[in-house]
């Protein structure tokens, strides 16, 4: 056999038996994969949402929301939110009440910012007591005129809530996202 | 030179010839994931795995493959297997494939996967290619670990996630960086030849 067609069948064979082989791989992982990312985003739409709701999903302009009707009233939307961070993309899950007015809650779903620092945004080990306080602040916090934060005290308006230490970027970057997106899915869902 | 005897084959990546305290191969995930213990062995482990697998295949059709596609064709075996331990770490411990983020991927360019290819497995027997990846990886992986173990201690005061310092201890921020892993990877080197030139003397 001549070196060029070894070469070509060789090649060939190698590289049709990896994608047969990565192919029959995918379809035993990918449901898994899917499943887990639906399970994440519906434990965050519960945990953003008040309790005892009828949960629905709806879709509109391409925002994908969820709406949450208690004895046929709306009572709260939760939609998901994402802009830049210090270093990552910030997906944020965030509830809000009917006349959004206000945060029930926010959930981060991911970020991948500075370990130590910007993640203490998600999971704060510093703090023992309550390593999640940071984005606990937003639960209740009053949206109109704007959310705002303050640095090294403790935040004294309703609309307030106090940046992490070392991580202001990633700190601000919530609130900046917040801010924004809450007001064009309002425009959106709020027919 | 002679012949290694089959253990000798197999510690010699834990000590003598270990990818990255001697060789310095593969630096580039050992310094970008080892911030936490746990990223350090998922990360070893992985890379093992992938070793193991493609030695055992390149080795096997060493005979088969033309020399001017060798590198081709060890990239897509290479790349094969890693796809496979990437895609099997997103669908059962997504935590962990998460905070690995890209690095998963990025072994197909590890060059210490490709480097065994070229330098041993291209070379040898199934069997020997086998205990050569076994010790590498054994050898890269307990490097790992113990470089993101230094690093989660002393930058998060934990270790696999539990607190080991006391209540007290302020975190050194800087360990669980860039400069962090630098800076260990360098006392860790540093460390493995001086103990390499006083066993010398």
């Amino acid at each position: 056999m001549n070196s060029t067609a070894k070469i070509i069948i060789v090649l060939t064979l190698i590289t049709v038996i990896s994608g047969g082989v990565l192919a029959v791989l995918d379809t035993y992982t990918k449901p898994r994969i899917e499943a887990y990312q639906n399970q994440l985003k519906k434990e965050a739409v519960s945990e953003v949402l008040p309790d005892n709701v009828k949960v629905e999903t709806l879709e509109k302009n391409n925002l994908t929301y969820y709406k949450a009707t208690k004895n046929n009233k709306v009572v709260a939307y939760a939609f998901q939110v994402s802009g830049g961070g210090y270093q990552s993309e910030l997906v944020v899950m965030v509830g809000v009440t009917a006349d959004f007015s206000e945060i029930i809650a926010a959930k981060i779903i991911s970020q991948v910012e500075t370990p130590g620092l910007g993640t203490k945004i998600e999971k704060d080990p510093s703090n023992k007591e309550h390593p999640t306080w940071f984005m606990d602040q937003f639960k209740g916090l009053k949206i109109n005129p704007a959310i705002t934060y303050v640095k090294n005290a403790k935040p004294s308006k309703d609309t307030e809530v106090q940046a992490i230490t070392g991580a202001t970027i990633s700190s601000a970057a919530i609130v900046d996202i917040l801010n924004k997106q809450i007001k064009a899915a309002k425009a959106i869902i709020g027919e | 030179m002679k012949e290694k005897t089959a253990i000798q084959e197999l510690i010699k990546g834990i000590w003598d010839e270990n990818p990255v305290l001697v060789q310095l191969l593969g630096l580039c995930p050992t310094l970008a994931v080892t911030s936490s213990a746990e990223n350090g062995l998922a990360m070893g482990l992985a890379a093992t795995f992938v070793l193991l697998c493609s030695s055992f295949l390149v080795s096997m059709f060493r005979k088969m493959i033309p020399g001017q596609v060798r590198i081709a064709a060890y990239i897509v075996i290479i790349a094969t297997f890693v796809t496979i331990a990437d895609r099997f770490l997103a669908a059962f411990v997504p935590d962990i494939s998460k905070s690995l983020g890209p690095f998963i991927p990025l072994i197909i360019v590890n060059c210490m996967i490709l480097g065994r290819q070229e330098a041993f497995a291209s070379k040898n027997g199934i069997g020997r290619s086998l205990l050569d990846a076994m010790g590498m990886g054994l050898g890269f992986t307990i490097t790992l670990l113990v470089l993101s173990s230094i690093r989660e201690i002393l930058g998060s005061g934990t270790l696999f996630g539990m607190r080991v310092m006391w209540e007290s201890f302020a975190e050194w921020g800087v360990m669980t960086q860039a400069p962090g892993a630098f800076i260990t990877l360098g006392c860790l080197i540093a460390g493995a030849n001086w103990i390499n030139a006083r066993r010398k003397a």
